[in-house]
């Protein structure tokens, strides 16, 4: 089988609290893969153990064949695997484009017409070139979400992984994100959403793997996750208040 | 924007303009005064690099500034050595200093950096205040070499070197703030997690920026050894330098040059004119005044305001 990102055994923990595992996780080239599960049951903790923010206790994590499990961030971001966070880190103090130029920057493409040119094209298809000039403080809820994805798709990702990137939007807005990460995958990436949004994640995804207190309780097809009495359990009956 | 040749051009020109200072403006106290207002400026644009750029704050300002003022010193002391040389020792200090101060807390968090910047002082001057060679508490008598004829004068000689010093360290913020560093510095200052997985090596960058801002505030404490022909302690690790460096440019505004140049522009200006006229001691509670009160009224400097003001309209 073909593997693009493999995850063997990650552990993690904060003092007494095991966050993460272990788990096994493998993600395949051109894949949509859904991540699910309770609040705090670890989804945030292993995307931060993948890309690299801290590094996991135990285990190890393999990225295009080559081990990555102690490599900072800024090169597993290089190597192509890149992410949006849950709750939008934009540049403040710079503008829309400058955010996008920050991990140009480090694409090793230089020439500076081009870099811009590629800024503003990412930037049309996320809806954002009007917002072109304007501070990233003073983009909406949506607007950031939209500069989380964007500032992640500039750098020609393998991988990306979209922590909770609806959380909070409407319904309007939420079918402008999926489709979007639709068009993503269209064009050849691998896209690990997490999400609550039940039936976004469900009509997105060709696998799901859901977490609880940081273990791998149910992993397969939508409607195999969605029929697995412990996802029922644990995720569904916490969800119903949505 | 004006383009960086052009700028460097402008900047080297007011520099020789200096030159000419001396043959018009007749009475050298002037040079006493605003070699201080010189020296703050290029203070206040090396703190911004690390503190304005990349949102570390340096409490210990004061330290670079001794350790330069002190390197100077003891290279007169011992070699004889010319205020270039000088000026090269002090950076390289600084340099070493901003470095492993970095290097040994910014791996963590950003508050053991501002710890570590105020233990610096206390760590140095404790160091020099038991050097003998250094003239430990009592301070060490420099005699520095008679100014080149041209200047007429050891205040307007010094007012030159600082003059070039300011412009030089202008030209290097310009350059870092337009550049890709600049871009990364202000992405750190954001979000650190959001930058690195952007793939800027923050660490790296922070320590690029810990030693560039360390070297040039060591080297404006250079030429003091030769201004006051003395160097004691107190005045080298004073108080006074720690705060104005993040005064002035929190005053100015911390996101472009302008910002510090203006800063110290007019809180040394007022804190030279308040010497005069007042006391000493009346500039730190000044000085603690105003920062205060741009603290609460004015986050974004001067500089800010008026950014606010454009985009508001
Ligand atoms: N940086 C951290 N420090 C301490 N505890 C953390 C940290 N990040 C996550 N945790 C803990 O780890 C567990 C998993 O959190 P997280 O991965 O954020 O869950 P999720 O993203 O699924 O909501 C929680 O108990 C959370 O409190
Ligand atoms: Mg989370």
């Amino acid at each position: 089988m073909n593997v693009l990102l493999s995850v063997r055994a990650v552990e993690k923990s904060f003092g007494a609290v095991r966050a993460l595992g272990p788990v096994d996780v493998d993600i395949r080239p051109r894949e949509r893969l859904g991540l699910i599960g309770p609040n705090g049951s670890g989804k945030t903790t292993l995307i931060n153990c993948i890309t690299g923010l801290f590094p996991p206790d135990a285990g190890v994590i393999v990225f295009k064949g080559i081990d990555i499990t102690h490599e900072p961030a800024y090169r597993r971001a290089r190597r192509g695997l890149s992410r949006s966070f849950q709750i939008p880190r934009p540049f403040v103090g710079m503008t829309v484009l400058e955010n996008l130029l920050v991990p140009m920057d480090y694409l090793g493409k230089g020439g500076g017409s081009e870099e811009i040119a590629r800024a503003d094209e990412v930037l049309a298809s996320v809806g954002l070139i009007a917002r072109r000039n304007d501070p990233s403080e003073a983009l909406s809820q949506l607007e950031l979400r939209k500069l989380e994805l964007a500032r992640a798709l500039v750098a020609e990702p393998e991988v990306l992984v979209a922590d909770e990137a609806m959380a909070g939007l409407s319904e309007g807005e939420i079918d402008d994100i999926l489709s979007l990460l639709f068009r993503l995958n269209e064009s050849g990436v691998a896209v690990v959403m997490i999400e609550h949004i039940m039936h976004a994640v469900m009509r997105f995804s060709e696998r799901i793997i859901c977490l609880e207190t940081g273990k791998i309780i149910a992993a397969g097809t939508p409607s195999e996750v969605a029929d697995n009495p412990l996802v029922q359990k644990v995720y569904f009956g916490e969800q119903n208040h949505r | 924007m004006m383009r960086m040749p052009l700028f460097i051009a402008v900047a080297a020109l007011v520099a020789v303009g200096g030159l000419f200072l001396p043959l018009v403006v007749p009475n050298p106290f002037y040079f006493y005064a605003g070699y201080v207002v010189l020296q703050y400026m290029v203070i206040a644009t090396g703190w911004n690099i690390l503190g304005g750029y990349a949102g570390y704050t340096n409490f210990g300002a004061s330290a670079f500034f001794g350790a330069g003022a002190y390197m100077a010193a003891f290279l007169l002391k011992a070699f004889g050595a010319p205020m270039l040389v000088q000026l090269i020792g002090a950076g390289c200090i600084g340099v070493i200093l901003g470095v492993a101060t970095g290097y040994l807390t910014l791996r963590i968090q950003g508050i053991y950096f501002a710890i570590a910047t105020v233990a610096l002082v206390v760590v140095l001057e404790t160091l020099v205040h038991n050097t003998d060679y250094l003239g430990g508490a009592a301070g060490l008598q420099v005699l520095a070499p008679a100014p080149p004829a041209w200047f007429g004068g050891q205040p307007q000689y010094v007012f030159f070197i600082m003059l070039v010093l300011t412009v030089s360290a202008v030209v290097v913020a310009r350059w870092i703030e337009v550049s890709w560093i600049g871009r990364s510095l202000r992405a750190i200052r954001a979000s650190e997690p959001a930058a690195e997985c952007s793939g800027v090596p923050t660490l790296r960058l922070k320590l690029l920026a810990c030693a560039i801002s360390g070297g040039i505030m060591s080297m404006a404490g250079a030429p003091y050894a030769t201004y006051s022909s003395y160097v004691d302690p107190v005045s080298a690790f004073s108080l006074t330098v720690g705060l104005n460096a993040l005064a002035m440019p929190l005053i100015g505004g911390t996101r472009s040059w302008p910002g510090p140049v203006l800063g110290a522009l007019l809180l040394a200006s007022v804190q030279q004119v308040a010497t005069v006229t007042i006391s000493s001691e009346f500039n730190i509670l000044a000085v603690g005044v105003v920062l205060i009160a741009f603290v609460a009224l004015a986050p974004e400097g001067l500089l800010g305001l008026r950014a606010f003001r454009r985009r508001v309209s």
